[in-house]
């Protein structure tokens, strides 16, 4: 084997935040790694993320204490940061930089790939167009997610975004018959009752022999952060692509990984964006949200759901924005709805699934869904408008139709958002949907054609329209 | 010989450069990366790189090629897929498979393919820059003119006849001059035209909203400023199959992969509506997404508006649709910020507005050069994705500045699924006086009337309804209720159109000068209805507005019918008072 520690430096001359720089640097490569040999023996891992004639800019992923310009030694490894695969990985725990955490040995490598993967070109996507069941109506019916789609989660402190992450994962129908399934969990700053609380829905499941997790927990070294969905896409694409599975991939919590990211460019002192983040955070996400998706040819797929935690509750936040502005829709949820004991509590205004059209239909779901979903839409947007109306002039001002609009969001929310941890097959939900439209006269059906409506509308005959 | 001395981010420095120029470009390291000159300071040039950079090292050997960075034009653009640089993705996928690693060199035009080569001059003509020598049948429906060269001329000594590759000599000219049917021309350069046109013809889009109240003029530019998911991408998808253009250039400049995925799946199939051939044959897909290089990103915008311009050199209309135009700006910022260069607003550079103009300005309505009876058009749509869905951020400033039309998409109708979401009350097109006469030559002689009128209707709405949120609408006067109802059907018959609905995506012009009209009269007729005294309640349950709302369901052959068929149904109704 070829002798890795060719050259040890002991050249640092800056400690910085997470950064080290290290002087008289010969024959490093942008992006290398390298380790960072304590006094006392200890080593820690950093990577190289700015060169010139005199310096090597190294963003170590450890913690910085007792690193000293005087006794710290760096060693350059010639490589970037690699992981071994194997099919052996499935059901193992690693930390959020890549070391087994579960007791287990290392993975024995069939094959070693640098984490931070390449482009997939354009011409070789597949389009994502299979309809992934999750349970939840008011993501199957009006936000569907499907196969290869990255769909985030943009919650709030204290929201259950993880309960309903991992209602998706262990109850979702996203393989077929003869197709093999597999998750794969990157935890980035979470805490320990998190960690836990997503082992034992696992465990619970049985989900457990088919995953892979890395753990970055809240005490770890933050600058690890940037490896560890590096380190979960790696690992997906070699279920999907090499080895044919239907990969979902857990990315939480993203805003604990962004703001690592912001920790890094403040220190290099680079001209902040918006609120101190990064401006090239938009492509560093897409680097990471691009890895979803499907290849032309090959069997697998991989569908990625994030988390973002907005802070406040700000949809315009950088975090939360530049994601929705990479990733194929977003399902938001709602405080409001969270305090009336909503569950899950999504409000479907601001959710959006950007490939639901490729999903639904005949033969996939139903031949109405597209236009039942449109006017689930109308008739909620338009009820909500007359609760704030009714809010400041109160119920008795608005028309009789409006009262019925109101009625029909009270029950829109109360049935159909609201569902607890029951989980409804599609026909269900769609069912659902035609029995709420009851609430309001036939000719507001206005986005649903009338052939459809023949077919498909639950006669009551109660109206007076 | 040059060596690099730095490395980040996109970006890296070079030694011992002293003879370079700006915008040459260069190989990078024992994979001879593709770069671009960017800055030179003394010996010393900072290069972006179009390639990833990772890998690279202090030392590596840094080449010029003494030329600039440009893109290859002949017959064989249509249908292709480059990336930012004018690789085409298919051959990459050849020959590196799946994804896409470093290094690969591909030429952008196929060297071996043969074409039919038919001449229009004879030995002995005298021709000039422009003057077309002979044409290629590129498509069926392009007929691909081959031109004399920019700066060259003279008089022809020999002219081919028959089959060709592009490199192929073609024609000599007495002053010793060989043509090949193949250019090469600098991205950053515009190409020279023999004079602006002006604006006078609308480049129908095929949505009612766009076409009816902002429409854009040929070889105008328009700016669709939106938060994320309000619509921008299926804008400029649905403008890119409808539009009346010969030639589609459509760049993804740093969005989704799997949008361009769509579009490579969807065009083949579908039918251009104005000649019934596949789509993709009058379209050209320049795809750097977002995680592709950055600096090619950069690139990418430029590569698809030469190519623009060479279409319109050889007399076509072309429409050049960029999304988005804010990834491009990122990608200036972020180049900006590695040259340490004093940053401006947003972090973005001083120079952002003037490289944003400069592109903006190379759309337009030309005479041909050494043509001068013909003429060619670009017309420029260019998405911005404000942060936050903030329109005060410079990129959408420094564009509103520029672009002669503005389609600003709104979150709240988005969120209603209002498509597409565009607000009527704020977005604009400064070229539409210019088409009045257009439209009045074609079929439309109100068409400025009935703008006002419409504009008028919609405005009111607006006040009425902030006073809707106080008093309720139960409390708002019978007039008011009207005029609120009248609204509200023109919005949800007429403003909305689905892109996904077979009958509803495109909407014909003649279509499109009949339902305004109808859509006005009712509103006129139940205004009437009021004061003649008839209750609200009838005038609110008439069951024609449901047929109004459910026009856009009848397909183009029906809709003559289907008018009528209204027209009548209001004229008895109200006549009659409310009996149906
Ligand atoms: N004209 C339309 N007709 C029907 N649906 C539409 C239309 N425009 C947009 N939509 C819906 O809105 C969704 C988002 O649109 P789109 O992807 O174009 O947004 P965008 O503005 O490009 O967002 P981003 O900036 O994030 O790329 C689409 O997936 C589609 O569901
Ligand atoms: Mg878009």
């Amino acid at each position: 084997m070829k002798n890795l520690l060719t050259k040890e430096y002991k050249t640092v001359s800056t400690v910085k935040g997470p950064l080290i720089f290290v002087s008289d640097v010969r024959g490093a490569a942008l992006g290398e790694m390298v380790g960072i040999k304590l006094e006392n023996g200890e080593t820690r891992s950093g990577q190289i993320i700015e060169l010139n004639r005199k310096t090597a800019v190294i963003q170590v992923f450890g913690f910085t204490d007792s690193i000293s310009p005087d006794t710290t030694s760096v060693v350059f490894r010639e490589q970037s940061a690699r992981i071994n695969l194997s099919p052996l990985i499935l059901g193992r725990v690693f930390s959020g930089a890549g070391e087994p955490i579960d007791g287990g040995d290392p993975i024995a490598p069939r094959i070693r790939r640098d984490i931070h993967g390449t482009a997939i070109n354009p011409v070789r996507r597949e389009s994502p167009r299979d309809f992934i069941q999750t349970g939840i109506s008011t993501i199957d019916g009006m936000n569907t997610l499907v196969r290869g789609q990255k769909l985030p989660i943009f919650s709030g402190a204290g929201l259950p975004a993880n309960e309903i992450v991992s209602h998706i994962v262990t109850g979702a129908k996203v393989s077929r018959a003869e197709e093999t399934f597999a998750i794969v969990f990157a935890g980035m700053g979470i805490t320990a009752r998190e960690a836990e609380f997503f082992r034992n829905a696992f465990d619970s499941s049985g989900a457990r022999e088919h995953s892979v997790a890395f753990l970055n927990l809240a005490e770890d070294p933050v600058i690890e952060r940037l490896l560890t969905p590096r380190y979960a896409l790696t690992v997906a694409e070699y279920l999907a692509f090499d080895l044919g599975m239907q990969v979902l991939v857990v990315l939480t919590d993203m805003t604990h990984y962004c703001n690592a990211l912001r920790e890094v460019a403040s220190s290099r002192e680079e001209i902040p964006g918006r609120r101190g983040y990064p401006g090239y955070m938009y492509t560093d996400l897409a680097s990471i949200y691009e890895r979803a998706g499907r290849i032309k040819g090959k069997a697998g797929s991989i569908t990625q759901l994030p988390v973002v935690t907005m802070p406040d509750d700000d949809i315009t936040h950088p975090i939360a924005d530049l994601t929705g502005y990479i990733t194929e829709g977003q399902i938001v949820l709602d405080r409001g709805l969270h305090r009336k004991g909503v569950f899950p509590p999504i409000n479907v205004l601001p959710s959006l699934s950007r490939l639901m059209n490729q999903g639904i239909g005949d033969g996939k779901t139903r031949e109405d869904h597209r236009q039942w979903a449109d006017q689930l839409y109308m008739f909620y947007a338009r009820g909500i408008e007359q609760r704030k109306v009714a809010a400041i002039i109160g119920e008795e001002g608005l028309t009789e139709l409006d009262r019925e609009y109101l009625k029909f969001t009270d029950e829109f929310e109360s049935r159909f958002v609201h569902q607890g941890m029951y989980s409804r097959a599609i026909e269900e939900t769609m069912e659902l949907g035609w029995r709420l439209f009851e609430t309001l006269p036939e000719t507001e059906l206005v986005r649903i054609s009338r052939e459809m409506i023949a077919k498909y509308r639950v006669k009551h005959g109660e109206h007076k329209t | 010989m040059s060596k690099i001395v730095k490395v980040s981010g996109p970006t890296v420095q070079a030694d011992k450069m002293s003879g370079c120029f700006m915008h040459e470009m260069a190989r990078i390291g024992s994979e001879e990366l593709l770069g671009e000159v960017i800055l030179i300071e003394g010996d010393t040039a900072t290069i972006q790189v179009y390639e990833d950079t990772q890998g690279l090292k202090i030392g590596d050997s840094v080449v010029r090629t003494g030329e600039l960075l440009s893109v290859e034009l002949g017959p064989g653009l249509l249908g292709s897929i480059f990336d930012g640089t004018q690789r085409p993705l298919p051959l990459l996928a050849e020959g590196l498979g799946d994804f896409i690693s470093r290094g690969a060199e591909v030429e952008s035009l196929d060297r071996n393919r043969k074409r039919r080569f038919t001449p229009s001059v004879k030995k002995g003509d005298t021709v000039t820059a422009g003057s077309e020598l002979g044409f290629v049948q590129e498509t069926e429906m392009i007929r691909h003119p081959i031109l004399v060269p920019v700066g060259a001329g003279g008089v022809v000594a020999e002219i081919g006849e028959g089959d060709f590759c592009i490199t192929d000599v073609i024609a000599r000219l007495e002053n010793g001059a060989e043509i090949s049917m193949l250019r090469k021309w600098s991205v950053r350069l515009p190409r020279p035209t023999a004079g602006r046109l002006p604006f006078n013809v609308p480049l129908l889009t095929g949505q009612r909203i766009l076409d009816t109240l902002f429409p854009i003029a040929e070889g105008g530019s328009a700016i669709i400023p939106g938060g994320f998911g309000t619509g921008k991408t299926v804008l400029e998808q649905t403008i890119a199959k409808h539009a009346n253009a010969d030639i589609i250039i459509y760049i993804g400049c740093g969005e989704r992969g799997n949008e361009m995925a769509e579009v490579l799946r969807e065009f083949p199939e579908l039918e251009d509506p104005h000649t019934g051939k596949p789509l993709m044959e009058r379209t050209i897909l320049i795809a750097n997404t977002s995680n592709m290089p950055v600096a090619a990103r950069e690139a990418s915008i430029y590569t698809g508006m030469t190519i623009a311009e060479y279409y319109r050199d050889l007399g076509y209309r072309v429409a050049l649709m960029a999304d988005s135009t804010s990834r491009w700006a990122e990608a200036l910022r972020e180049i900006s910020s590695r040259l340490e260069e004093m940053p401006g607003e947003e972090g973005y550079p001083t120079y952002l507005s003037s490289r944003l103009g400069a592109f903006y300005e190379r759309a337009g309505r030309a005479k041909c050069l050494g043509r001068p009876n013909e003429s060619g058009s670009i017309t420029v749509i260019g998405a911005v994705s404000p942060p936050g869905g903030d329109f005060s951020e410079p990129v959408t400033q420094a564009s509103m500045r520029i672009a002669s039309t503005f389609w600003a998409l709104d979150y709240d109708l988005a969120h209603q699924r209002h498509f597409p979401a565009i607000n009527w009350l704020t977005s604009y097109s400064l070229t539409a006086p210019m088409l009045a006469k257009w439209y009045a030559e074609n079929g439309r002689p109100n068409w400025m009337e009935m703008v006002k009128e419409v504009n008028a209707l919609l405005q009111r709405e607006e006040e009425l309804s902030e006073i809707v949120k106080i008093i309720g609408l139960d409390a708002m006067g019978e007039k008011e209720r009207i005029e609120i109802e009248s609204a509200r059907i023109f919005r949800e018959g007429y403003l909305r159109q689905s892109s996904y609905h077979s009958t509803d995506a495109f909407c014909s012009l003649n279509r499109q000068a009949k339902l305004p009209e109808l859509f006005l009269d009712y509103a006129r007729m139940i205004t009437k209805a009021t004061d003649e005294g008839m209750p609200l309640e009838d005038i609110l349950s008439a069951p024609m507005a449901e047929s109004l709302l459910r026009l856009k369901e009848v397909s183009e052959d029906g809709i003559e019918e289907a008018v009528g068929k209204i027209k009548e149904k209001m004229d008895s109704y109200f006549k009659r008072g409310g009996e149906a």
